[in-house]
C-alpha cells in the first residue's frame, strides 16, 4: 500500500506542478501516459486489493512485452496509436460537463430526438450533472433492492472487485486471460469499471439488465471490463450500451466482456453500438478495439450475442463462444452498418469442443457511402466435437458504389462427423425498389431505412422489444446522408 | 381546372423516342382507359407522370392541379396524391406488409400536417380494406410482394391504393394475372373509389375489366401518340378488331 500511496502523492505533485493549483482529490484525472505508476493510480483511485492491483500490473509487464504485436490482420486502416498520448484516468467530477441539455451539441440533440429518447434519459446520456433527486437514481434502487433479494448481484465491477473478490478472482481473466491479445491485455491493466453481474442457480432473471439502469456507470471510461456469470439453471439478458452516441474526446475504446455459462444455463448478451463515427470525412471518431468472449461452459449451456454496429470510426470485434459443454450452443447475429469512412472489421469466433455442440452465425453488414465492412468469422470443429454443427449466413448490402464489403469466413474441421454449412450474399439496393418506395410518398431517405430493416430483419428481431425499436431508428439515422 | 393536364410530351429513354406528343386532360370523376399494343409506350407514360428517373423530356408539360408535376420528385407527387399501381410491383424482403402500409400512410399523413396514425386505428382500417378487397389477413403479416403470386401482388397494388386514397389513380396493367373472381374484387374495389374529388387513368390489354370499371374515355396508344379517343365502345371495337388500322396509319 505504501507505495501506491506514493504513487498517488506523486501524481498529485505534477498535476499541481502542470496546472499551478492543488488537484482536488475528488477530482481527478491521471496526467497523459501509460506507466507502471498509472496502472498503481488508477488501482489506488479504485482503492481495489492488492491482488487486483498485481494481476493489473502482471498485464501490463505483459503488454510491454507486446509493443510490436498490435493486430494487424484486419482489414483497417489507421494512423498508428501513440498510447503515450492518451488519458488513462478521467473520473468525471460533479458539475463537469454541461449544465443543461441546452449547453449540447444541438446535432446530438437533434439524433436524441428522432430516437425518441426520453428527456431525463438524454440528460443522462448528454453528461448533464444531473440531481441527485433524479428520478433514475430511485428507479434503480428499487431493481437493485429486488434483483439482491432474489440472490442476483448487479453492480459496477470496481464494487464488486471490494464486495464480492471471492467471485471476482474465480472467473475474472477465465475466460479471456490477462494474455489474450494486445487490446485485452491493455485492458487488464487499465480497466477503470464495467458490469459484474451474477446469477444464482436455477434462477430466471425477472427482468432485463440494461446499463440504463446503472447510473454510477453513466459516465464509464473508455475500458470497460464486464463479466457475467450464470450458474447452474440460470437465466438472463443483458442489454448493454445505448442506441445514442456518446461524444468522447478520447479516441481508443477497448473493452473486454467476459461470460460464463455453466450447465443448462442461458445468457443473452444484446448491444448496440453508437460510438461517435467521426465526420464524413473521416475526422475524429472512436476506435473501438472490443474482446468478447463466452464460455459455455456447462452442458446445455446457451449463449446468444446479438450485436448492432452503427457507430465508431474503426471496429474490430469479434464476440465469440467457446462451445465446450456438451449440446451447448452458441449463436450470433450482427448487424453492421458502415456509412462514410467508417471501417469495420467484426464476425464472430465459434469453437466447438464438445460434443453436439451447435453455433449459429447470422451477419449483415451493410456499407454506404465510401466506408468498408468486413465479416471475419471462424467456425472450428475440435476432434472431440462429435455431431456438432455450425450453420453461417453472411449477407452484405451495398449502397452506392464506392464502398467495400468482404467476406472473410474461416472454417476449420478436425472432426468428420461435424458439420459446417455456409452461405453468403452480395446486393444492392435497386433503383427500382427506392423507385417504389417513394412512389408511395416515402423520401429517400426513409426508404433506404426501410429497406436496410428489412434486411437486417432476422437480427433485429432478437433484440428485446424495447431495443429493437430504438435499433430500428438508428438504422435509418446512421445511414442518413447515404443517398439522394 | 383539370386534374392532369398533359400537353405535346414527348419522352426519350436513351436517345430513343418513346413518346412522341401526348395530350390529355383528366378532370376529377374521370376514369379514363389507355389501351394500345405492346411496346408503345403505355408503362413508360404511367412511370414519367410518377416521377421515375432515367427519362429525358425533350418537349411538352404536365400540370398536376395547376402544378408543374415535371418538376416534383417521384415521393412529392405520391404525397400530393399521385398513386401508380405497378405492372410490376417490386419486392421488398423483410418487411412486413403492414409495416410497409402504414410507413406510405404516415408520410403521407406528416405531408399533410396530420398525426402519425395511432396503432389501433391502423388495426381497424387495415382490416376492414382487406376484408373489402377479400385479401387474407395474413398476407399483410408476410414481407412485401415477396413470394406472393402474380394476383396477389396485383391485388396488394390496390390495398395500398385503397389505403392511400389518392387524387389520381394509374393502374397499370392491374387486370393482368387476376383471376375471373379476382377482377371482379378488385373492380368492386376501384369503383368504390371513384368520386368527384378522384381520376383515374386505367392501362389495359383488355376490355374485359372495361366492363366492370366503366370507363368516361378510351384512348389508343400507338406509337407513341394517342391515335384515338372515344368512349366505352372504342374499348369494343378494340376487342373485336385489334389495332391493325393504326399501325398502318402509323406506318403510313
Ligand atoms: N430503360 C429502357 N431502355 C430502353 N428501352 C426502353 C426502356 N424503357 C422502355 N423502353 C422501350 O420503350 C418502349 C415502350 O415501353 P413501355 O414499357 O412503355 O411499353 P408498354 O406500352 O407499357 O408495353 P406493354 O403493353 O408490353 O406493357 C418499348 O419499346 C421498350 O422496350
Ligand atoms: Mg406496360
Amino acid at each position: 500500500m505504501a507505495a501506491t500511496q506514493q504513487t498517488v502523492d506523486a501524481v498529485r505533485e505534477v498535476e499541481t506542478y502542470k496546472h499551478g493549483w492543488e488537484t482536488d482529490i475528488e477530482s481527478d484525472m491521471a496526467p497523459k501516459g501509460l506507466s507502471e505508476d498509472i496502472v498503481r493510480f488508477i488501482s489506488a483511485k479504485k482503492e481495489e486489493p492488492e491482488w487486483m492491483l498485481e494481476w493489473r500490473l502482471k498485464a501490463y509487464r505483459y503488454w510491454l512485452t507486446l509493443a510490436d504485436q498490435e493486430p494487424d490482420w484486419a482489414k483497417l486502416n489507421y494512423p498508428k496509436i501513440d498510447y503515450q498520448d492518451s488519458y488513462y484516468y478521467a473520473a468525471p467530477k460533479l458539475g463537469d460537463g454541461p449544465k443543461s441539455l441546452d449547453e449540447v451539441d444541438p446535432k446530438l440533440r437533434e439524433t436524441y430526438d428522432k430516437l425518441g429518447i426520453p428527456l431525463l434519459e438524454q440528460e443522462m446520456l448528454a453528461g448533464v450533472a444531473v440531481d441527485a433527486v433524479f428520478d433514475s437514481v430511485s428507479v434503480a434502487t428499487t431493481y437493485k433492492k429486488k434483483l439482491s433479494e432474489l440472490g442476483v448481484i448487479f453492480c459496477p465491477m470496481s464494487e464488486a472487485i471490494k464486495e464480492h473478490p471471492e467471485l471476482v478472482q474465480k472467473y475474472l481473466g477465465s475466460v479471456v486471460p490477462y494474455s489474450d491479445n494486445f487490446f485485452a491485455t491493455l485492458n487488464c491493466a487499465v480497466f477503470t469499471d464495467g458490469s459484474f453481474v451474477y446469477i444464482p442457480k436455477g434462477l430466471r432473471c425477472p427482468m432485463e439488465l440494461s446499463t440504463y439502469f446503472r447510473i454510477n456507470e453513466k459516465n464509464t471510461g473508455q475500458f470497460e471490463r464486464t463479466l457475467i456469470i450464470a450458474e447452474e439453471g440460470s437465466y438472463v439478458s443483458y442489454l448493454e450500451g445505448c442506441t445514442a452516441p456518446q461524444r468522447d474526446e478520447n479516441q481508443l475504446h477497448a473493452a473486454v466482456v467476459e461470460l460464463v455459462i455453466l450447465d443448462d444455463a442461458e445468457i443473452k448478451y444484446s448491444t448496440v453500438q453508437n460510438w461517435y463515427p467521426g465526420d464524413e470525412d473521416g475526422k475524429g471518431g472512436i476506435y473501438n478495439f472490443v474482446t468478447k468472449r463466452a464460455a459455455c461452459r456447462g452442458k446445455n449451456s446457451k449463449v446468444m450475442w446479438t450485436q448492432v454496429e452503427t457507430g465508431s470510426a474503426v471496429t474490430w470485434k469479434y464476440p465469440s463462444c467457446i462451445l465446450q459443454g456438451d449440446n451447448s450452443s452458441g449463436e450470433f447475429y450482427s448487424v453492421a452498418i458502415t456509412n462514410n469512412r467508417q471501417q469495420a472489421d467484426t464476425g464472430t469466433k465459434m469453437i466447438h469442443l464438445g460434443k453436439n455442440t451447435r453455433s449459429k452465425i447470422i451477419a449483415k453488414g451493410i456499407s454506404a457511402g465510401k466506408s468498408n465492412s468486413t465479416y471475419r468469422g471462424l467456425v472450428r470443429m475440435q476432434p472431440k466435437a462429435d455431431g456438432s454443427r455450425n450453420f453461417t449466413q453472411c449477407d452484405s448490402l451495398l449502397i452506392g458504389d464506392q464502398c467495400g464489403a468482404h467476406t472473410v469466413p474461416y472454417i476449420e474441421s478436425r472432426n468428420p462427423t461435424a458439420q459446417t454449412e455456409h452461405e453468403a450474399t452480395t446486393s444492392k439496393i435497386s433503383d427500382e425498389q427506392m423507385f417504389y418506395c417513394q412512389q408511395r410518398g416515402l423520401n429517400a431517405e426513409e426508404a433506404v431505412s426501410l429497406i436496410v430493416n428489412g434486411f437486417c430483419k432476422e437480427v433485429l428481431q432478437t433484440l428485446p422489444m424495447e431495443f429493437a425499436v430504438e435499433a430500428q431508428k438508428l438504422v435509418g439515422i446512421s445511414l442518413e446522408g447515404s443517398v439522394g | 381546372m383539370p386534374l392532369i393536364e398533359i400537353k405535346n410530351l414527348h419522352v426519350s429513354v436513351q436517345g430513343k423516342e418513346i413518346l412522341k406528343g401526348i395530350d390529355l386532360n383528366m378532370n376529377g370523376g374521370e376514369v379514363h382507359a389507355i389501351m394500345g399494343p405492346n411496346g408503345t409506350g403505355k408503362s413508360t407514360l404511367s412511370y414519367v407522370l410518377a416521377g421515375r428517373e432515367g427519362y429525358e423530356i425533350t418537349e411538352g408539360s404536365v400540370l398536376f392541379d395547376g402544378v408543374d408535376l415535371l418538376k416534383m420528385e417521384a415521393d412529392e407527387r405520391a404525397r400530393a396524391g399521385l398513386f401508380l399501381a405497378f405492372q410490376y410491383p417490386m419486392e421488398i424482403p423483410g418487411v412486413a406488409t403492414a409495416t410497409f402500409l402504414k410507413t406510405a400512410l404516415n408520410a403521407k399523413r406528416r405531408a399533410q400536417g396530420q398525426d402519425e396514425i395511432d396503432a389501433m386505428e391502423f388495426l381497424n382500417l387495415i382490416k376492414a380494406k382487406t376484408a373489402e378487397l377479400e385479401i387474407p389477413y395474413e398476407m399483410i403479416k408476410r414481407p412485401l410482394n415477396v413470394g406472393f403470386s402474380g394476383g396477389e401482388k396485383k391485388r396488394a397494388e390496390v390495398l395500398q391504393m385503397s389505403l392511400l386514397e389518392p387524387r389520381v389513380a394509374i393502374l397499370d396493367e392491374t387486370d393482368s394475372g387476376l383471376d375471373i373472381d379476382a377482377l371482379k374484387v378488385v373492380s368492386r374495389g376501384v369503383n368504390s373509389l371513384r368520386s368527384e374529388a378522384r381520376a383515374f387513368l386505367i392501362i389495359t390489354h383488355y376490355q374485359r375489366l372495361l366492363t366492370y370499371i366503366v370507363p368516361d374515355f378510351v384512348h389508343v396508344l400507338v406509337g407513341g401518340r394517342i391515335v384515338e379517343s372515344g368512349d366505352k365502345s372504342l374499348a369494343e371495337l378494340l376487342e373485336a378488331e385489334g389495332y391493325a388500322r393504326f399501325e398502318e396509319n402509323e406506318a403510313a
